[in-house]
């Protein structure tokens, strides 16, 4: 990595005194080829996301249900402030929040532990450890929603038998909060393994020598893990960080296969999913996908304005 | 990394135990499942009584079979082709991103990490409303266009990553010693490029294996649902039968080709999900 850098470094060091020569013939049949072949897949990624949003948009100021197409009225704004003062927005907001700050917790502590055993372990261990840790990355989210919910189920579930304290006929899912646990303990075992994955590539990077002066200064394996470990993988953290609670607030397979957002349980995206598909109202459908997609804005602009989480750095991409 | 005394290696080993307990756990409890009868299911034990591949047999001939199989057939389907044509795209963007310089090209790796946070949800509503109108709708290219937009950034970050770390100077080295450009391309380039396009290739087929969201809402019939969401419409073979056995047998199929892939190139993926993805 770092040898790309100062190539990099060079190249561009180089290249304003290339350009004085005038803006050279090369230099715009080189941008002209640098378009032929990103263009395509460019105008697919703004095609594909940017046509449904701006389409929601408009969508989202008419009042319009499939079923009654003939009534379909523009009504402004009043569809957001609908929304905005309908309890159930806001319980699904609360939802959604609270799934995102506890899985994301959670899976940066385990994620942090298994990156560790996964960067200690030698010998025949360590590839089955690291094949073993891609298996809950690789199943699909909806056999992990049915595994988790069939294992505390009344009928089919063995977890009621297994835990201390807890009754036969105990229904995890009738209740919001146990539901909702549920719902993070599927979540958090499916998608821990990326995050490990991410903080094993900056383990890696914490200079053994500097691990190894602290300890020969008689720093504690404590003192040695907030002072030197955690602080050189700060970039790799922010960035899981990011990516998962971006990833964890859309959550939506789970709360659908478990609960369909009953008992209490609707998600944003759960939200949205019924007012469209469900319930067929297209504008106020709308103006929920256009609401969460302004909440993903804002997490974004928190974590790259407040937090300075430099993506395109982490990306690897300067 | 220092000498680990044997205490301190005994405690990583456990740890790397409890590691595969964690990731497997889950997994065998299903297989379990799917190997229950269906007097079995309730029986409040991690295991069955007696193992029966009667719900193998129910989801591949028998009743669930009609929307099963079609479903397999669409995922596998939709997937392949979302794959290949996002891993050709994002191929040429990802070359031209590593070897060319030209204007806007932070543009397109920002608009790739943009639509790599997109709520998938929010795109649903307009596509939905939009489908119908055009008859798109329960199609293949339907789900195809969609899924484009999960597995295309995630194709154009990792290739991209991979193409940075090729030494391109070889291409040269190869045409001064005497080989033709094309000879250069396919004898030096094609093989330092093709783990990382083969890579990208797997990670962004596990992304659109993975996909519900589309499945559920963009399909209604046996014409183009994916199995995530024909899975959650299985009933049992009667009113009073939950589909349990079913839906476990079902998930056990759809399980086995990805963790078949994660286990045979388990390198390649921790490569690719980790390549770029830091740098201190």
């Amino acid at each position: 990595m770092s040898s790309t850098t100062t190539a990099r470094a060079g190249a561009t060091a180089a290249a304003p005194g290339k350009g004085r020569v005038g803006k050279t013939d090369r230099a715009k049949a080189e941008a002209r080829l640098g378009w032929y072949l990103a263009g395509p897949a460019f105008v697919i990624l703004v095609g594909v996301t940017g046509y449904p949003i701006l389409q929601a948009l408009y969508e989202s100021l008419f009042s319009f249900r499939l079923t009654a197409p003939a009534d379909r009225e523009f009504i402004g704004l009043r569809n957001y402030s609908v929304i905005l003062t309908d309890s159930l927005w806001w319980s699904a907001m609360l939802n959604t929040v609270l799934i995102t700050l506890v899985t994301v917790a959670v899976e940066l502590v385990i994620g942090f532990a298994l990156a560790m055993v996964m960067h200690k372990v030698l010998g025949w261990l360590r590839p089955i450890v690291r094949t073993a840790i891609l298996v809950p990355y690789a199943v699909i989210t909806v056999v992990s929603a049915y595994a988790w919910q069939y294992a505390f189920g009344l009928t089919t579930g063995f977890m009621n038998a297994v835990l201390p304290g807890v009754g036969a006929d105990f229904d995890w899912f009738a209740n919001k909060w146990t539901a909702l646990t549920v719902i993070c303990l599927s979540e958090i075992w499916k998608t821990t393994p990326f995050i490990s994955l991410l903080l094993l590539a900056g383990l890696a990077q914490v200079p053994d020598d500097m691990l190894e002066a602290a300890k020969v200064d008689g720093a504690t394996a404590r003192e040695r893990l907030f002072r030197v470990t955690l602080p050189n993988m700060k970039a790799s953290i922010m960035v899981a960080l990011l990516f998962r609670a971006l990833d964890a607030f859309r959550i939506f397979d789970n709360v659908y296969i478990m609960t369909k957002g009953a008992a209490g349980t609707e998600t944003l995206s759960a939200l949205a999913y019924n007012q469209t598909i469900s319930r067929l109202e297209i504008g106020l459908g709308s103006a929920v996908s256009v609401l969460l997609f302004v909440c993903v804005l804002i997490i974004c602009f928190i974590a790259i304005k407040v937090f300075g989480v430099d993506l395109a750095r982490a990306r690897g991409e300067s | 990394m220092g000498a680990m005394s044997g205490k301190e290696k005994a405690l990583w080993y456990v740890g790397a135990l409890v590691i595969v307990l964690y990731a497997l756990l889950p997994v065998a409890w299903i297989i379990s499942l799917s190997l229950k009868a269906e007097s079995d299911l309730a029986n409040k034990s991690f295991l069955p009584t007696n193992a029966t591949g009667s719900n193998y047999s129910g989801i591949f001939s028998g009743d669930g079979a009609d929307l099963f199989l079609p479903a397999l057939r669409n995922s596998i389907v939709v997937c392949l082709i979302s794959t290949l044509i996002a891993v050709v795209l994002a191929m040429f963007a990802a070359y031209a991103i590593a070897r060319l310089e030209f204007p806007g090209k932070r543009l397109v790796l920002t608009s790739a990490l943009a639509v790599a946070v997109f709520p998938v949800i929010t795109m649903v509503t307009p596509l939905f409303n939009l489908w119908r109108q055009i008859g798109l709708y329960d199609t293949i290219p339907g789900l195809v266009i969609p899924y484009l937009a999960l597995t295309l950034p995630i194709s154009i970050w990792t290739m991209s990553a991979f193409f940075r770390g090729i030494p391109w100077d070889m291409e040269q080295a190869a045409q001064v010693d005497g080989a033709t450009s094309w000879q250069a391309f396919r004898k030096v380039i094609v093989p330092l490029a093709a783990p990382g396009v083969f890579t990208t290739a797997i990670i962004a087929f596990f992304i659109a294996w993975n996909d519900f969201v589309f499945g559920i809402s963009l399909t209604s019939t046996s014409r183009a649902q994916p199995v995530p969401a024909a899975l959650s419409s299985f009933t049992g073979s009667s009113y009073f039968v939950q589909p349990t056995g079913a839906i476990s047998a079902a998930a056990v199929i759809v399980t086995i080709p990805v963790v078949l892939l994660a286990l045979v190139f388990q390198r390649r993926i921790v490569a690719g999900l980790t390549n770029g993805a830091v740098k201190g």
